[in-house]
Order: structure tokens, then C-alpha cells, then sequence
């Protein structure tokens, strides 16, 4: 589905800029179809294979494609090739393929050359950081393709101001995001951590029969934020028999609920009262910092766990660790905080109810790819004018 | 202690390591008269004649030859959770003593550990937490990365009660479902899941990026998994087991780790549980291991220990038995 769907939006975007056919001819036809999900493995991996051949049916010399891919291709800004924040070598073939890239290296060596053929910057784990400065010099910026859906990191009122378009990857990241909520509510649930602590320890001498955690299925689950991600985990969590609330900006569709049976709470405060397991999947805003803070805690249920999915600052921290060690709440459990990573000394790495994750919401081999196939389509469409598939606009 | 009124049940003892916990001995003390084994020990003569039950919490008491023989009115053993290969059977048959589990109401659990187990796994969940936790982490590297469980290919093999409600839960994932059992569903149950049926285990283990084991333990599941399974199973596949840990033969499983054969393994259980504290499972990187909690939630061994009682007194009153074993 979405991995067929940003192929084929890279497709299109070629067929329409003049590239032989023949570059695509070798579509798996599973992918090029509706990209079933169950021939993932095999059809992903027959892509690059194809791919990585088919560069147009050219037969042209390396250096000859060298030159020519450096007059027609459009110059890309990255932070870095591998390296501890670069971007991994197999996306940077990818990028190769459509970009000339230019890391920031090469850029802030050779401004005066390099400035002018810049045309977009791939913005990844938050790199490079793009600031005034950045903006300023980069004369021929028409866009930042953000890889993953979170621009909290960018100031997309100043970003605009200069006339540069933002795009995001909301496609890309919504399975392996369903799936890291949901591995959290499970591994919380089942103090799954400490289990496998007390497996391996070097003290353990038998298994307790009354060590317990708490069900999953049949609980009750309030959603925070149904939008694609949400949704996602809704559907997940409707296999696990669970009573799915949820609060968002706009009530969803009437068959979108009785797809995953999710009652609307229109008053944050009634799924909080109500919900087993909270899970925040929203975005962050200006408006949305700091909604979990101690009255929400305190609304919630002294057996619930909440789980953060979306951004730390969504959570007012100092309130969270107060309620988990006064058993407010039974447990949290967080694959975002703020800042990432914590510092050394912060309450919450001290907590025995918490399970942490170092922000690994999209961090799978096929996510990492689906990203920079989406954040390049999304670019080229900004630069060959095409109607763009995750513009993201200032409020 | 003795109200005459009501039967008399032995149970292991209360609360300690393996006892019936103490939240529950309110609900079975206004069902049965509770006799611990230190009391019958030191009252067999008396005692032996009245005990009428057997309440089996977690493998205790032990029965033998030597406590049947003893217990000339015993009807029923009622034995926790849905497992029932550490039980003599034909020995029970013999002394004409009912066997009954409690099957059903551990499904969901189990079935969510398993689920548990590959998230886990496939996403490594364990290490992500050390790493945020650890005192030496500066930063979390970009290049840190775990396998997608939605769209893989999931193998059960051992698709009864248990295995089926997995198939339900990965659905949602949208994995592609194989697998492998004594039987063939019928083709409702296999559509409502989406799932294919593998007559020959090979083919399962030859597509499966995860394989999942919950069959139960019989003379034919001992070892089902060994040296020839694993090299059946691709290089990335990773093994998971919520079945007993006798289904796999560990020394091979521990060579095939070691020799990348297969990339990961998650384990809610072992041979023997826990494993010696040298054992190299214990050690591996890509190994998930937990102890044995597949049922361990409250409301589910709240609901055993129910369910048992209602075996236990259907059996007292010569009624059908919920949740017989039957030989």
C-alpha cells in the first residue's frame, strides 16, 4: 500500500520529467499492483535489485554518467555521509540517483560555488538544523524534505518567509510507529524488561508464580491523536478484543469508527477516567505542549500506563515523574522524551514503572527506506512543479 | 479447620515461592476445606481419607504412586494452566483419578505474549531500553535499526486455541499468515485470519520471518525443532516460543545462534526454567528470554483458580467435568 504508493509516486514524477520507461520496467508486479503487504520481503528487496541496475537503460561510462548526473541533476544538501548523524550509506545511493548531494562539509568549504546548487535539503533525525543563516545563503532553495512526519524542529513560518516549501513523509512512518506503540502497551503490560532481567540474571535461582502483570486483551485503550498513526494503532488494538476510546481535533467518520469500534470522547478528561492503557499520538504544536501535566495524570485511572508515542514535550516531565513514583499512575512507558536522550541524573531513568525507548519509532530497516523514497518524491515533485503529496504549511 | 461440610482439598501450601497465592484462599475456603501438605504429612492417617482433591497450583504438590496410594477417595486433580505434560497420565487413569486444566482462559494472555515477544524481538525493545537508560549513552546513533513485524511473514505452527488467537492479533498487522498443524482449519477459520495452510512444516519454515511455536508438549512435538528446522528457516527469521520449552531441541537452537544460522530468538520458556545460571542462552545478544509468564496477569489466575474450583466440585457431584483431560 504506502510503499507501493511512494514508488509509484517516484514513477510518475520521472515519467513526467522525460526519463526513459524503461527504467521501470522491471517492476515487481506485485508492488506495481497494490503492493500487497504480505510479498514485502520479497518484493522490496526484487526492487533494489531492479533498480539498482536499471539506471534508465543507460550504458553510458561512470565517469560519462558522473558528469552528466552533476549538469542535470539537482543539488541536494545532507549533513553528513555515515558517521554518527550522517545519513546511512544505502539511502545515500538512493538520493545519488536523483540528487547530486552535497554534504555540509563540502558546502561550508566552497559556499560561493556550492550555495547556488542547492536546491532542496534532506532534513533527517533533525540534520542538518535549518536556521536563518542556513536560509540565507541558500539562494536557490525551493524546498526541505523532512524524512519522518515531526517538524517540530522546523521554524516553518521562517522556513515560508523565504518562499521554501516543507515536506513531510506521514506515509512512511505510520506502520512501524502503530507497531512500536503498540510492542510498548504490550511490554509495559507484561513487564516484559523486567522479565527479561529476571531470565538472565545471575541471582535468579527460580521463578515466582505470583509475579503478575496486567491484561491487554479486553482493556480499555484511549487514544490521543487519531490521525494515521492513531488510526493504525487503533486497528491493532481492535484484534486484541480491546474498547478502543479516542479524542482528536475532528471526530472521524462514522464507518472509520465502527472499522476499528472507537468512541469518539469529545473531553480529553472522559477518555482519561475511562482508558487501561493512554497513548499519545499526536503532533506536536505550539498549542499542545505540556497537555499530560498533573491534572491529567491525576484524571487517569491509578492501574492505567501511558504511553508516549508522539513527542516529549508533550508531557509536562517533572508532573510524570512525580506520579509515577507516588503510584498515581501504574506505569509509563516512552519511546520520546525531551530532550533525547535525558540526562544522566533525570528521576525518570531512575524509576522501576517506566520503560524508555531511544526514539525508535521508525528506526526499521524498511521504514528508514520508505522515508527517503517518500521525502524524495515529495522534493522532486516541488522542483519539477507537480502537485506536491505531504506539503506541510505554518499555522 | 475441619468443617465437615465442605470437601476436603489438598493443596500444596500458601503463598512462598510456588503457593496458592493468599488473595485467593478466601474464594476456595468457602468452597473447600483446605489442607496444606505439612498438615496432611502430619496427619495422613486421619487426613488421607478425607482428601477428595487435588487443587495443582504450578506443578505442587508432586504426585506419585506413593501419595495416590494414600488417598483411597481422591476423584479429581485439578492442575493450573492449560499444560499438562507434567502429569502422569496412565499413572492418574489407573488409581481411576479425573485430570482436569484450564485451557481456555489462558489463550488471550499467551497469545498476547507471543505477540509481546516478536514486537520485542523484531524492534529490539530490550536493548533500545538499555541504551536509554545506561549511564554511558552521550546520544542515540542514526543508525541503530530493528526489523518491521507489520507486512512480514508470520509461521504458527501449532494452530489450536492459542495459535489462532496469535493469527487474529498479527492480522491486524497485516502479516502474512502461514501455518502449520495436525489438522487443516476449515476454510471460515482460515479466511477470517488470512491464513495459509503449510502441510509440510518445511514450507513454513523456508517463508517465515518469524516462526512461532505454540503447540503443545506430546511425544511428538519433543524436539520438533531442531538442527534440520533451523537450517530450514531463513537468516533473518527469528524463533519465537510460548510452548514448552522441550518443542525445541536448545543445544541446536544455541549453534544455530551462534552460527547466525537464524538472527534472533525469543523464549517465554526454557529446559529447565530457569536454565543454569552458565547457560549460553542466557548470554546472547539476540536472544529475548522471559520466565515462563505467559498467563501471568491477575485476572487470568484469578479466573483459573475458578475455573479449577468449578472442575473440582463438578467432579465431587459426579457432574461433566469442565475442562477434562481426557487420556
Amino acid at each position: 500500500m504506502l510503499r507501493s504508493k511512494a514508488f509509484n509516486l517516484l514513477k510518475s514524477i520521472h515519467l513526467m520529467s522525460g526519463q526513459p520507461k524503461l527504467a521501470y520496467k522491471g517492476i515487481h508486479p506485485v508492488i506495481a499492483s497494490h503492493g500487497h503487504r504480505s510479498h514485502r520481503s520479497v518484493g522490496y528487496r526484487q526492487r533494489y535489485k531492479t533498480g539498482a541496475g536499471s539506471a534508465g537503460g543507460r550504458t553510458l561510462s561512470a565517469p560519462q554518467t558522473k558528469a552528466m548526473s552533476e549538469k542535470e541533476l539537482p543539488g541536494l544538501l545532507i549533513l553528513d555521509i555515515g558517521g554518527t548523524y550522517g545519513v546511512q550509506e544505502n539511502i545515500v545511493a538512493l538520493l545519488k540517483k536523483h540528487f547530486c548531494l552535497i554534504t555540509m562539509k563540502e558546502f561550508l568549504e566552497n559556499k560561493k560555488e556550492m550555495s547556488k546548487k542547492i536546491q532542496s535539503v534532506f532534513v533527517s533525525e533533525c540534520r542538518p538544523t535549518v536556521d536563518q543563516e542556513l536560509l540565507e545563503s541558500l539562494p536557490n532553495l525551493k524546498v526541505i524534505g523532512n524524512s519522518g512526519v515531526g517538524v517540530d524542529h522546523l521554524n516553518l513560518k521562517m522556513i515560508s518567509n523565504f518562499g521554501v516549501k516543507v515536506t513531510n513523509t506521514p506515509h512512511a512512518v505510520a506502520d512501524s510507529t502503530a507497531d512500536i506503540g503498540m510492542a510498548l502497551m504490550l511490554a509495559s503490560a507484561r513487564r516484559l524488561v523486567e522479565g527479561s532481567q529476571i531470565a538472565i540474571s545471575p541471582h535468579t535461582k527460580y521463578f515466582a508464580v505470583d509475579w503478575l502483570g496486567v491484561e491487554v486483551t479486553r482493556a480499555t485503550l484511549g487514544i490521543i491523536g487519531m490521525g494515521r498513526i492513531g488510526y493504525k494503532v487503533a486497528q491493532r488494538a481492535r484484534a486484541f478484543e480491546m474498547k478502543i476510546l479516542y479524542h482528536n481535533r475532528k471526530q472521524r467518520r462514522k464507518e472509520e469508527e465502527q472499522a476499528v469500534g472507537a468512541h469518539y470522547c469529545e473531553k480529553m478528561e472522559d477518555l482519561l477516567q475511562q482508558s487501561d492503557f493512554v497513548m499519545l499520538v499526536v503532533n506536536l504544536t505550539p498549542e499542545n505542549h505540556k497537555m499530560i501535566g498533573k491534572k491529567e495524570l491525576g484524571l487517569m485511572k491509578p492501574t492505567a500506563t501511558l504511553i508516549n508515542i508522539g513527542r516529549g514535550a508533550l508531557i509536562d516531565q517533572d508532573a510524570l515523574v512525580e506520579a509515577l513514583q507516588n503510584n498515581v499512575i501504574r506505569a509509563a512507558a516512552l519511546d520520546v522524551t525531551y530532550p533525547e536522550p535525558l540526562p544522566r541524573d533525570h528521576p525518570l531513568l531512575k524509576l522501576n514503572n517506566i520503560i524508555i525507548t531511544p526514539h525508535i519509532g521508525t528506526a526499521t530497516v524498511q521504514a528508514i527506506q520508505m522515508m527517503a523514497e517518500e521525502a524524495i518524491a515529495n522534493m522532486l515533485a516541488v522542483l519539477n512543479g507537480q502537485p506536491i503529496p505531504s506539503e506541510v504549511f505554518p499555522k | 479447620m475441619e468443617d465437615q461440610k465442605l470437601p476436603c482439598v489438598l493443596i500444596d501450601c500458601i503463598g512462598e515461592k510456588h503457593g496458592v497465592y493468599e488473595e485467593h484462599v478466601e474464594f476456595l475456603k468457602e468452597h473447600f476445606c483446605l489442607i496444606t501438605m505439612k498438615e496432611y504429612i502430619e496427619n495422613k492417617k486421619i487426613l488421607g481419607k478425607k482428601i477428595r482433591a487435588i487443587y495443582m497450583w504450578y506443578h505442587k504438590p508432586v504426585i506419585n504412586e506413593e501419595l495416590l496410594q494414600s488417598l483411597p477417595n481422591l476423584k479429581i486433580v485439578a492442575s493450573s494452566g492449560v499444560g499438562i505434560d507434567h502429569l502422569d497420565l496412565n499413572l492418574l487413569s489407573r488409581y481411576g483419578v479425573k485430570v482436569s486444566n484450564t485451557p481456555f482462559i489462558v489463550s488471550t494472555d499467551t497469545a498476547d505474549l507471543g505477540m509481546a515477544l516478536m514486537l520485542a524481538s523484531s524492534r529490539r525493545l530490550v536493548e533500545g531500553y538499555q541504551m536509554a537508560v545506561s549511564p554511558d549513552t552521550e546520544y542515540f546513533p542514526a543508525n541503530w535499526l530493528g526489523d518491521e513485524v507489520s507486512g512480514a511473514t508470520l509461521g504458527i505452527i501449532g494452530m489450536g486455541t492459542i495459535g489462532y488467537k496469535v493469527a487474529e492479533r498479527a492480522k491486524a498487522f497485516e502479516m502474512k499468515i502461514l501455518y502449520h498443524n495436525r489438522k487443516q482449519r476449515n476454510k471460515e477459520e482460515e479466511n477470517a485470519v488470512g491464513a495459509i495452510y503449510c502441510k509440510k512444516i518445511d514450507d513454513l519454515l523456508q517463508q517465515s520471518d518469524f516462526v512461532m511455536l505454540a503447540v503443545n508438549l506430546t511425544p511428538q512435538t519433543h524436539k520438533l525443532i531442531g538442527k534440520r528446522e533451523l537450517q530450514l528457516m531463513k537468516p533473518t527469521a527469528t524463533l519465537i516460543n510460548i510452548s514448552r520449552g522441550l518443542v525445541v531441541e536448545q543445544d541446536d537452537l544455541v549453534e544455530a545462534l551462534q552460527n547466525k544460522v537464524i538472527k534472533a530468538a525469543a523464549l517465554d520458556v526454557t529446559y529447565p526454567e530457569p536454565l543454569p545460571r552458565d547457560h549460553p542462552l542466557l548470554k546472547m545478544e539476540n536472544v529475548l528470554i522471559t520466565p515462563h509468564i505467559g498467563s501471568a496477569t491477575k485476572k487470568t489466575r484469578h479466573l483459573m483458580m475458578e475455573n479449577m474450583t468449578e472442575s473440582i466440585q463438578a467432579a465431587l457431584t459426579s457432574l461433566p467435568i469442565p475442562h477434562e483431560v481426557l487420556l
